[in-house]
Formats: C-alpha cells, structure tokens, sequence
C-alpha cells in the first residue's frame, strides 16, 4: 500500500489520491484551499461593498445587489473562510502536536471536509441560479422567511449540510484528544494550540445543534409551510433570533480561541522563552469558553427583553474582558526580557495585540447595554467586530500560515514578501476600519446600500475604501508568496524555528504515519526539554513495530455530493414536483453509502515493520 | 493476522466493546455525540414550550392530547430500553444467540412505539384537523416530537443492519464496540421521549 502511493504521480492519481484521502495532514491543506478559495470570493465581497460606499450615492451595484454581498461577504467569510481555515490548520498540526499518528476517525474526517465544500458551493451556486441570499449573514425572521426567490434557501441548505461537517469534525477531536495522546502527553503538558482546539471543540459540540434547529424551523417554514416564526398563526420571530445566537456568540469564540493558541505558540518560541502563565492561560480559555455560552442575548439589547435580562447578560458579557485580560498580560509577559527574533509570523502577532486590545474595548462599550440602544446597527458595532475578527482571527491565520508553512508544505515563506503582505494589510485594516467608528458614532447605519452627502461621512467612507484597497493589496501579495515559495524555495530543514512542542519534532516532510515510533513526553514543551535537558531528540515509548493505518475511501466524497444533490431538490420541490428526483435521489445516494459504509469491514492496513525499517535505510 | 479480530469465548475480553483503540473512540465518540443531541432536544424542547399556547384558534393541548396511548407507548419505550441492556449483558458474556435474540425484542417494541406515534399523528390530523401546517403550536409538536420519532426510525434502521451483517459470524472485538454504540444512542433516545412525556403529555394536561 505505501509503496503504491509513492509511485502514483499523475494528475488523476494525485486527484484520486485526495478525494479519497483520510490522512489529517491531506485533509488539513484541502480544508486549506477550500477555505483559501472562499476567503478570496469573501473578500472580494467586501471589496464591492466598499467601492460602493466610496462615495455618496454612488450607483456602483443595485441596492438588491448590495443586499446579497453583505449577506454573503458576512456567512461566506465566517462559515467558510475563517473556520475552515483554523478547521484546516487543526487537523495539520494537533494530531502531531499531542503526538497521534492520525485523528480519531479518520473517515469521518474526510467526511467533515466534504461536508463543508459542498455547504459551501451549495451557497455559492445561488450567484448562478439568480439570487444569492440576502436577508443578512443573521437571516433574521421574517426578513428570511419572506424573503423572495430561492436565495435564503440556499443559506438553510448551504449552513446545514456545511454545519453537519462541522460537528463531526468537533468530536473527532475530542476524542482524538482525550484517547490518542503520546504516553506523558497530560493535558497540563499540551501545547496551548491543542489545548484551544480541544475546547473550541466542546464549543463546535454544543453550539453547532442549536443552529441546526434553528435551520430546520426557518427550512420547515421556508419551504413546508410551517409557522414557527408566522406572527399571523401565532408564530414567534424572536426565536430565531434566541436560536442563532445561542449558537452565533460561541462561534466567535471558536473563531478566536484558536487564534488565542497559535498566538501562544508562536510567541514562545520566538521570545525563546516558555509561555508566561502557561496554567492561566489554559483555565483562561476554558472560563472564556464557558462564560461564551451565557452572553448570547447581548447581540440582543434593543429587542425589548427588559431592563433585568439586558443587565444579566451585560454583566456576563462584561466578565469575559477578564480572562481575555489574564491573556494579553501573559502574552506581554512572555515577550518580557525573551530571545526576541522578529519574522513575519512574530509581526502578525506583536500586532495583534493592540489591534485587538481595540476590538476588545470597544467590545465593552457595546456589552453596555444602555450605550448599546445607541451604537446597536450602526458602524460603531461593524467596527467592533471587524477589530476583533479581522485583529484576531485574520492575523491568527496569517501568522499561523507563516508558522507552520514549513510543516505542512515543506516550504519556509519568502519573509521579505511576507514583511510586504504584513505592512500593506496591517495599515488598510485600520484604515479601513479605525474611521468606522466615528461613522457609526455619527449615526451612519449599517447594511444601507448609500449615503447621503455633506453629512460628515463622505471622508470617512473615502478613507475606509481605500484602506480596503490596501488590505487587497496585501493578501495578493500573501498569495504571491505562497506560488513564490512552492516554486522557488528550496525544501525547509526540519525544525526551521528552533520549535518547542512535538510537531517539530518529525521528520521533514513529515511521513503518512507521523512518528514511527510514538515519543515519550517529559513534560511541557516537550522538544525543548530535549534540546535542554537531553540530546535534543525524544525518546521513543515503543520499539518498532506495525503501524496500523486507515483505509482511503471515495465514501465521504459520495456522501457528501449525495446531501448536496438533495438540497437541491429541497429548495425546488415548492416550484417543481420533478425536483423530487433529486430530493429522493440524493438522499438515497448519500443513505446507501452510508449504509455501505456500515456493512463493510474496513479494518486498514499495517504497515510491517520491515517497511519501516527499510525506509530509514 | 490482526485483521481477524474473531475470539473464543474462553479469550473474549471482559469488555469486548472496549478492548480495541477504535472501539474506544467509538464509545467515546458516541458519549460527545449524544451531548450534541442533548443540546438539539432542547432547542427543540425551548421552542415547543414557547408555542405550545400559539394554537391559533386550533385545539389545545388539553384538548388534543389522550395519555392512554401515551402511557402505551411510554411503556413500550422504556422495556426497550430494558431489553436492550439484557442484550449488552450477554454480549459481554460472549452469548451471541441470546445478544440477537433481546436486541430483535428491542427492535419489535421499538416498532410498536413507532406505530403508536403514526397512529397518533393521524389521529390528530383526521380527528382534530391539527396539522404541521395549522398552527405555530402544531410546526413545534410536529417538529418536536416527529424528530424523536425520527430518531427512533434511524434507530431501526441501525439495529436492523447490525443484526443482519453479523448475523452468520458471530460476536468479534471488531462489531462489539457497534452493538454497544447502538446501545447507548438506543437509550439516548428513551431518555429523550421521558421528557416528551414529562414537558408535552402531562404539562399539556394539566396546565
């Protein structure tokens, strides 16, 4: 079997190769690309949506027009940009970081995967059918459910089969956490990075069932006539509203957290020194993951639930600034008389912090919830969210890209280009989105498609454009870099970082089965204790032996294509009943490979330790 | 080699739904899954108990509900749940036979409970004319417990594709941890229908 994957080469076998891949490192760059490829469609969303406002009352786009980019920069650059990437960067990396030979199921990996690309070119595909949602990335009722046209249709089907994905995904990690560890890998030992993908996990697990019903009700009355959120049968909109946030707050925290690891990561080992606080920082994360399920309704202020609940959760809202507070002093902390080098991937991160010290403020301003009757809908809260997401998440990405390229590409980032990507992106997102403030403190409203002049918001509606002008300027550079680095660096030594934590500890590139003999992990940080304290190498807990591995399966793929088959005949059997050959087909596609998958044994293969000892020759 | 994971009675480990890395995951794995089902339930259950009084004009829970049927299929439910532990005691004392045999009982009081719902359901619409559609009461009942039932049907469907794929080879350390997992989630789903039972039959009676 291994040595039939070495000799396929050509484009079909490499194609065939990764749709039927379970390996967590393949599964990792596809949700990278995937999410790469959205994160560019998003992207260039927002870029209308600002050209747009680049002046009063500009015509560039239809006001219908409008409606559909915001509502599809906002879902597309959540859903299927920044989770899918962190999803992608999880997969590569924890598995080796805890020093597992691969995750829990790795099917069910693979089906994670597809799940999400078909959820996201199922919402996408309304561009090309005539109208792309637009009642908002919140879809909030009845603005949904009397939206016209299929396009929220697409939103229910696209959010639901990707959201599936999503879940599968969550537990697949935790249980790849809590049984597959190295022997000595305690959970006080593990890396902030896996310790953050642990708890976003427990986050995706209890968050993600919420929206699910959430979709089911607005698709039931979508598209079956039922009257959850119908006032005139006695329905009740506000639900909606409960439903997406009761799933809509944790998500930004399974945004962040994991940016809150990489940042961890990548600041120890570039200050040469172990992280500040290490067992703050994990109680840290676990309190924010905690206290993230009871501030739901501060999205909520202005809907009328009264002086007593607006209060509750201002106060919870309020009580997150404090173990986020535990954080950014750890983080100064660690940078604090350490081994400073300063690459592009520590630049992302130093600039982090104040980008989203800012964020966090102004997340106070709006947690108050009488302020809150003010800034609610305008550019204050946009600016808010963008300084946490954009400050937090985005930078995250970027220097965890810088980070770990070398492992999951075999190549070092060109850094001269990537100090270019930085400074272009870091000065168009305060351009473009410090003014905003101001805009929304003046009064200018969101998700309206003009302005009018000479009303103080024609200047900074010009800055804001042109900061995003910058912001474009810089990811094409990232991605220049990227082609730049495949074609033209030569292949990266192993440990290029001088790292501390098990994932620079493997071969470079890293073999399909990771470690060929699982490590024994002395204590934290745990390839820096070698290098300290033994011969800079991790002693093996086993001799040499089979490796067990997975099968390959084409299944997830079927699967997932099945589901998206269906969703089509579920937006089109309300106009055509021969849309029913496709609900009916689909999900008979996608239950008998799942029934097939369940009557044949897949027990994997060995790799004998013959072959094992032959490699290393 | 190790793919033949077949095992004498006399060298079946303790806890054959165990023994293996995978069928520990899948323990595990189910355990989180059901957490998330738990978090669906009451989302589900939330918006039930804030539509239940939206009848639109329709009938009332007092009105539409009879806790005769109920109480029958409450009882068929939970000696389900019963029987489904009698089969995991003999799959851990390697009894294949008698495993299949209680497993086949849970599967035909899972079958009565189902039929007791069908019946329910179309009793309401031809009776009461209380439908999905009727009111925002009637979207939520439906929903709510037409998932529960949902899962009962896919439940079903598991047992039955356990039971027929391994009906000629027997108990092994690779279909043990499967039995278990549909065990558990077969619980799950009893557990789920005690609260229906609870928030929807007896709340809707009394209050």
């Amino acid at each position: 079997m291994s040595s039939a994957t070495a000799q396929r080469n050509s484009f079909a076998a490499v194609l065939w190769d990764y749709l039927t891949t379970v390996d967590h490192k393949k599964i990792g760059k596809l949700y990278l690309y995937g999410g790469g490829f959205f994160f560019l469609l998003g992207g260039l969303e927002a870029v209308i949506i600002r050209i747009q406002l680049i002046k009063p009352e500009n015509d560039f786009i239809s006001a219908g027009l409008y409606n559909e980019m915001i509502t599809m920069h906002g879902t597309t650059m959540i859903f299927f940009a920044a989770m899918p990437i962190l999803l992608g960067l999880m997969n590569a990396v924890m598995p080796l970081q805890i020093g597992a030979r691969d995750v829990a199921f790795p099917f069910v990996n693979a089906l994670g995967f597809w799940l999400f690309l078909f959820g996201g070119i199922m919402l996408n595909v309304s561009w090309l059918t005539g109208a792309a949602p637009d009642a908002g990335w919140t879809a909030y009722a009845p603005l949904s459910t009397t939206s016209p046209g299929h396009g929220v249709d697409y939103y229910v089907l696209g959010l639901q089969i990707s959201g599936a994905g999503t879940l599968m995904g969550g537990i697949n990690f935790l249980v790849t956490i809590v049984n597959m560890r190295a022997p000595g890998m305690t959970y006080m030992r593990m890396p902030l990075f896996s310790w953050t993908t642990f708890v976003i996990s427990v986050l995706i697990l209890f968050a993600f069932p919420a929206l699910t019903v959430g979709l089911f009700l607005l698709m039931f009355d979508r598209m079956f006539d039922s009257a959850f959120f119908d006032v005139a049968l006695g329905g009740n909109s506000i639900i909606w509203q409960h439903l997406f946030w009761i799933f809509g707050h944790p998500e930004v925290y399974i945004l962040i957290l994991p940016a809150f690891g990489i940042f961890s990561e990548i600041f120890a080992t570039f200050s040469k020194k172990r992280l500040f606080g290490y067992t703050a920082m994990v109680f840290a994360t676990i309190l924010i993951a905690f206290l993230g399920f009871m501030v739901w309704a501060h999205h909520m202020f202005t809907v009328g639930m009264g002086p007593v609940a607006n209060s509750i959760f201002a106060v919870a809202t309020m009580a997150i600034a404090v173990p986020t507070g535990i954080k950014i002093f750890n983080w100064l902390l660690t940078l604090w008389g350490g081994n400073i080098t300063i690459n592009s991937a520590m630049l992302w991160s130093l600039a982090f912090i104040p980008s989203f010290t800012i964020g966090g403020m102004t997340g106070i301003m709006v947690a108050t919830s009488v302020a809150d009757y003010q800034y609610h809908d305008t550019y204050f809260v946009i600016a808010h969210f963008h300084y946490v997401i954009v400050g937090g998440v985005v930078f995250g990405i970027l220097a965890a890209c810088h980070y770990w390229w070398p492992l999951m590409f075999n190549r070092i980032l060109n850094e001269k280009l990537g100090k270019w990507a930085f400074w272009l992106f870091f000065i168009g997102f305060h351009l473009t989105f410090f003014i905003q403030h101001f805009l929304g403190l003046m009064g200018m409203p969101r998700r309206y498609w003009v302005f009018l002049e000479d009303q103080g918001l024609d200047l900074g509606n010009f800055i804001s454009t042109i900061g995003a002008f910058f912001m474009t300027a810089g990811v094409i550079v990232f991605l220049y870099n990227a082609f730049y680095s495949w074609f033209k660096q030569g292949p990266a030594p192993q440990d290029p970082w001088d790292g501390r934590t098990l994932e620079w500890a493997v071969e470079s590139p890293t073999p399909y089965y990771n470690f060929k003999q699982l490590p024994l992990v002395r204590g934290l940080d745990a390839l820096w204790l070698e290098k300290m304290e033994g011969n800079g190498k991790l002693a093996p807990a086993e001799p040499v032996g089979d490796i067990h591995m997975p099968n390959g399966s084409i299944l997830p793929f079927l699967i997932s294509l099945g589901f998206f088959i269906a969703g089509f005949g579920f937006i089109y059997q309300t106009t055509s009943d021969l849309a029913y050959i496709l609900l009916y087909g689909g999900m008979g596609m996608a239950l008998v490979c799942m029934l097939i998958r369940s009557l044949k044994d897949d027990h994997g293969y060995h790799i004998t330790k013959e072959e094992l000892e032959k490699e290393a020759r | 080699m190790s793919h033949d994971h077949s095992l004498n009675p006399e060298t079946m480990p303790q806890h054959p739904e165990k023994a293996t890395l995978e069928g520990k995951n899948k323990f595990l794995g189910l355990w989180f899954f059901l957490g998330g089902e738990t978090v669906l339930f009451a989302s589900l259950f939330g918006t039930y108990l804030a539509l239940k009084n939206s009848t639109a004009g329709g009938p009332t829970t007092q009105e539409l509900y009879g806790l005769e049927l109920v109480f029958v299929m409450t009882m068929l439910l939970l000696t389900s749940s019963l029987t489904s532990v009698y089969a995991m005691y003999h799959m851990k004392n390697n009894d294949f036979k008698k495993m299949q045999l209680w497993l086949g009982i849970t599967g035909l009081l899972g079958i009565g409970f189902l039929a007791c719902e069908i019946y329910e359901f179309y009793h309401y619409i031809h009776e009461y004319g209380f439908t999905f559609r009727s009111s925002a009461f009637g979207s939520a009942f439906y929903t709510l417990v037409g998932f529960h039932g949902g899962h009962v049907l896919f439940g079903l469907c598991w047992l039955s594709a356990i039971m027929i794929r391994n009906a000629k080879r027997g108990l092994n350390l690779y279909n043990a941890p499967k039995f278990n997992t549909f065990s558990l989630y077969w619980h799950f789903i009893d557990v789920v229908w005690v609260f229906i039972f609870t928030v929807v039959y007896l709340m809707g009676k009394v209050a």
